[in-house]
């Protein structure tokens, strides 16, 4: 699976892109969040505030219970800034 | 259109190129320009603006086509800044041409709205205290639900 990061979590996590087997039994956004609070300090930091982070599956905005493939980019953000 | 930009823009220059590019059937021009705000009690030295490339031209793309879908608009353009920028400069430029000035003002503040609670940017602030990242306002997701 392709992962991105950005914005504090980018900053969190210390990377902005990385590649990473899904592990058997993550099949949602839901399970990849879990999985990836489990990595390390870092990750943990940047997901302890879970329910202002945003997912995106291969560049659409997707919901907690969206499906994830190993195939897929997944991608993790704040609430947006722009204008 | 949309266009990412990498480096300053003089939306004077965008408006001008906007206008002389509209169709014969176009009456009316709304522009938007935003401008990275200093001064004031923020003390702003700087703006980072950080984007998700492919997703926000994706989503502003689906912006626009909602904003065509909703009002009669000859073109639309929407420039959007990336990267540091200064107090003064530009971060985002909206323009839209319709037969009439109603159409075309609405459509220009919808694109705004949108852009601002809908699109992949995110805002890195510097002031003398240091960085500090951008919190999503609730008036601006007032603002862009206002369009729902």
């Amino acid at each position: 699976m392709r992962l991105r990061y950005f914005a504090w979590l980018r900053t969190r996590i210390g990377t902005s892109a990385e590649e990473l087997p899904l592990p058997a039994g993550v099949a949602t956004v839901a399970g990849v969040l879990d999985w990836l609070a489990g990595r390390g300090a870092g990750y943990a930091a940047a997901l302890d505030r879970r329910d202002v982070v945003r997912v995106a599956v291969n560049q659409e905005f997707a919901p907690l219970d969206h499906p994830v493939s190993d195939a897929d980019e997944v991608a993790l953000f704040p609430p947006v800034t722009g204008g | 259109m949309i266009r990412i930009a990498t480096a300053a823009f003089d939306s004077g220059r965008e408006l001008a190129e906007f206008i002389r590019l509209c169709p014969a059937s176009t009456g009316g021009i709304a522009s938007f320009t935003g401008l990275v705000r200093g001064g004031g009690t923020d003390g702003i030295t700087a703006l980072t603006l950080e984007h998700y490339p492919g997703m926000t031209e994706r989503r502003i793309a689906e912006i626009i086509e909602t904003a065509h879908a909703r009002w009669q608009l000859d073109s639309s353009l929407v420039i959007h800044r990336v990267g540091r920028m200064l107090p003064g400069e530009a971060i985002v430029f909206v323009a839209t041409a319709s037969a009439h000035r109603a159409a075309a003002l609405a459509a220009c503040e919808f694109l705004i709205d949108w852009l601002k609670t809908k699109a992949p940017f995110w805002k890195l602030e510097e002031t003398s205290a240091g960085e500090r990242w951008v919190e999503p306002r609730a008036a601006d997701d007032e603002a862009a639900a206002r369009w729902a």
